[in-house]
């Protein structure tokens, strides 16, 4: 039985050249998204609205760049539960560094992002150098995190600089307000570029250069690519890095979208970014990422987290309509996969 | 021989492009042993899936006790009697032997499972199979060879009329195989239907009544054993004959310098005090029975499992080998016993096995420089005759002879100089088989220097210059291949202390 290898990750049109360009999943997707997007805007008329279109992009970016991060860990077959946790963590340190210590804003969010990859550096190590397996390390750091980032603000919340402080430039990385000579205001989500531009650049680094190849290997058959001499525990400590780093830049990015972050917050982030990836067509069992895919999912949860309420139903939905979404998403991956066996 | 008890007849089956079975038909009868043969991708494991309801057919019909039968899952098959012991081993590592033999229909007491039966129940089969097992031992910590007898025992297990062996000698050793032919003929008489397939042609003249050969998806025909000779066989199945004699000499140089000298070797039980020199362009076999420490001392060498201490040299060098890293560094390269475990990314492309030792070189910036990986991969593919339609085929789509030789690619592109051969020619068919018997000596007569792991005592004295006997974890022979023969090798190899 011969099959190509493209046609492992497609099933339903073998023969479309852009089917199988895309891949199934990540064709359905993106027809979901789409079809969201088109049913609530129809329903909808302020849905349509250039505002929502904003709070989809605002929404997005910490779910984004979790996700991104994630992708990693997924492919090597192993999971991340901490980047939620990590996020406020990293976000509420650096926080009131800001606010309460007067540390430059620049090195704060530097310091942010460096807290973020140092967490992602110890899940790795626990994970490759002591052998702990990858839930139970990340469930570990996800306490850990939670924790520490209570203790260090004493239990209080965190506001960071607004847009109208002179230390609140930050957030024109996500967002700038264009004002017109009627004084009327564009916000324009720059952080869609910033998004789009780490994503192209996870996606690089995936499947272009050594360490992109020796994770997904590695996520596919640990033991086989140890014995080609590839220094696995190395490659898969970098993807928690990488994990890790990420949910550091979503800090940045939900402090920028939405200025105070509590002390004990974040769990549950992560599954809304593990979603988006699985969502997106990453292989829970590892071997197989995409970040387009992740990035996919990723919209796909941030339009129904805003766009609910907009045909009248309230945040719980949300909850139920990302889960069908998932079931319904993996379900035609796993089907399709059958099929072709 | 009996009344026919299964016939297959005219099996047609596709796959996606593939046409798998044009119109195969099989016959068994009740106590016969059918030999099913030819080459990887033949197609005898697809006939046997059909059979077992694991495939369904596109046309054909299976008549099985005088009806038409048609099994839509394996469980049907199963219940009408017709169980299949696999080429791969299909066991729950973390179970016990006895949870694993009765998977499925476990033996209770009221609503609990019943594991003090079941151990028992288990323990009666062996005692009537003469297998020395304990029943309550975790499947994970036999050997591959004993888990191959309890996958055995646990097909015999069941209430069956026809049994499938796939390939079951491959893991065996020769006493395993001696015994595993006691409960063959067993069966045989009890008028069960067998068929067995296998690329051992001994075996076939030994074992079986008739022999089936298919080729290419087709049925060629079906000989009476006795009648036919080896020859005939491998016509059938290849249509050319096959050199299968021992080596008569070392080809290796008389000033041929060491490259690699291991002294004291240790490692756990399993490795004790192994000390063994390898030459430029030198086949040095290693011989001995399952649970020798064969593979355990070539893994303690390569660096894949920790060693206690030894010293390794290579061109006369002390190096430090922690690794596989290290060893690869070391210009050492490691062909597993288990491909589908050790050897292979099953799920990536033929290019991105190839070159994953040696990614380094491939590397034009920090980007992989695709183009060069798929043209060096095609380039070996191509030296090696692997057969596969491109490069970006994933490996799993291969057989297992063009997977094993993605594997000696790999290491080839990394220009390894060492090479370990673990069980080279394990579930590798005839053709396959004597095409890397041929690029094992081209490799050596190019100079490279090859260790052989092997069970097969025909194999090890065909291809060595030299053999090294293991027993028990120590080192219990050294023969040139002209003293050596197989009296003397299985007389080293049972030097217990």
């Amino acid at each position: 039985m011969i099959a190509k290898k493209t046609e492992k990750k497609s099933g339903v049109l073998l023969n479309n050249p852009i089917v199988k360009a895309i891949g199934t999943q990540r064709l359905i997707a993106l027809l979901a998204l789409i079809i969201i997007y088109i049913v609530f805007g129809a329903i909808s008329p302020a849905f349509r609205q250039y505002s929502t279109l904003v709070n989809i992009f605002d929404a997005s970016y910490y779910i984004g760049f979790m996700a991104i991060g994630v992708t990693f860990a997924i492919t090597t077959g192993g999971i991340d539960l901490s980047i939620g946790t990590v996020l406020v963590c990293s976000s509420l340190v650096t926080g009131a560094l800001a606010t309460k210590y007067n540390v430059p804003i620049a090195l704060t969010l530097i310091l942010c992002i460096l807290i973020g990859a140092i967490f992602g550096l110890m899940n790795g190590l626990m994970i490759s150098y002591m052998g702990l397996p990858p839930f139970i390390a990340t469930l570990g750091s996800m306490m850990l995190s939670k924790g520490l980032g209570s203790i260090f603000t004493k239990a209080q919340s965190v506001t960071w600089p607004q847009a109208t402080e002179a230390d609140g430039w930050f957030r024109s990385i996500f967002k700038v307000n264009i004002t017109n000579a009627n004084g009327l205001s564009t916000p324009i989500p720059t952080g869609f570029i910033l998004l789009l531009a780490v994503a192209i650049l996870m996606a690089i680094l995936l499947n272009k250069t050594r360490p992109g190849r020796y994770i997904v290997a590695l996520g596919s058959n640990i033991e086989a690519t140890r014995l080609s001499g590839v220094n696995v525990a190395k490659w898969q400590t970098l993807a928690y890095v990488i994990s890790g780093t990420m949910a550091g830049i979503a800090g940045i990015a939900y402090a920028a979208v939405y200025s105070t972050l509590l002390p004990g917050g974040g769990a549950g982030f992560e599954l809304d970014a593990i979603a988006g990836v699985v969502i997106g067509g990453t292989s829970m069992s590892g071997g197989y990422g995409t970040i387009a895919g992740t990035l996919i999912g990723v919209f796909i949860m941030s339009v129904l987290k805003t766009g609910l309420p907009f045909i009248g139903l309230q945040t719980h939905y949300q909850q139920v309509a990302t889960g069908l979404v998932l079931i319904f998403a993996v379900f035609m991956d796993v089907a399709n996969r059958k099929k072709r066996n | 021989m009996g009344d026919v008890i299964l016939k297959m007849k005219d099996i047609d089956k596709s796959f996606v492009g593939v046409h798998a079975l044009k119109g195969v038909s099989l016959e068994v009868k009740k106590g016969e042993v059918h030999a099913l043969m030819g080459e990887n991708g033949a197609g005898k494991s697809t006939l046997m899936k059909v059979l077992t309801g694991i495939y369904s057919k596109d046309s054909g019909t299976i008549i099985y006790e005088g009806e038409e039968v048609v099994f839509t899952n394996p469980k049907e098959a199963q219940e009408a009697g017709i169980a299949i012991v696999h080429q791969e081993l299909n066991m729950m590592n973390h179970l016990s032997v006895a949870q694993n033999i009765f998977i499925g229909r476990e033996l209770m007491n009221g609503k609990l499972i019943n594991d003090k039966q079941m151990n028992e129940e288990a323990a009666k089969l062996f005692e009537r199979l003469n297998i020395d097992i304990d029943p309550s031992m975790v499947m994970g910590d036999l050997t591959v060879g004993k888990q191959q007898m309890c996958e055995i025992a646990k097909a015999i297990s069941k209430d069956v009329k026809v049994i499938i062996f796939d390939e079951p000698t491959a893991a065996l050793t020769e006493s395993e195989i001696a015994e595993l032919f006691k409960i063959i003929r067993d069966l045989r008489k009890k008028e069960l239907g067998i068929v067995y397939i296998s690329h051992r042609m001994d075996e076939i003249k030994v074992i079986t009544d008739r022999v089936s050969v298919m080729r290419d998806g087709e049925y060629v025909g079906t000989l009476i054993t006795e009648q036919s000779t080896k020859d005939d066989i491998i016509n059938m199945m290849v249509g050319r004959t096959i050199y299968e004699e021992p080596k008569e000499k070392s080809n290796v140089l008389k000033d041929a310098p060491v490259i690699l000298k291991v002294e004291n070797l240790n490692a756990g039980k399993m490795v004790q005090n192994v000390s063994f020199e390898l030459r430029k362009g030198e086949i040095l076999g290693f011989s001995g029975l399952m649970g020798a420490g064969r593979t355990e001392t070539a893994r303690a060498l390569f660096g894949a499992d920790k060693k206690d201490s030894g010293t390794i040299y290579v061109n006369g060098q002390k190096v430090e080998i922690h690794s596989p890293k290290d060893a690869v560094n070391a210009g050492i390269g490691y062909l597993s016993e288990d491909r589908k475990r050790y050897g292979i990314v099953l799920a990536e492309s033929v290019a991105e096995n190839s070159t994953m030792p040696s990614l380094e070189s491939f590397m034009k910036g920090i980007f992989i420089d695709k183009k060069k990986e798929k043209d060096v991969s095609q380039e070996y593919v191509d030296k090696l005759k692997t057969k596969t339609p491109d490069v970006d085929t994933a490996v799993m789509n291969l057989s297992g002879g063009n997977q094993q030789k993605v594997v000696i690619a790999k290491w080839l592109i990394r220009d390894c100089d060492i090479l370990i051969f673990d069980e080279p020619t394990r579930g590798i068919d005839v053709g396959a088989k004597s095409e890397i018997y041929h690029l094992m000596n081209e490799l050596a007569a190019q100079g490279k220097s090859i260790i052989m792991i092997s069970s097969e005592l025909t194999e090890v004295l065909r291809m060595s210059d030299r053999i090294i006997v293991m027993c028990e974890g120590r080192k219990t022979g050294e023969l040139s291949i002209e003293e050596a023969s197989q009296e003397k090798i299985m007389h080293a190899a049972t030097l217990r202390n």
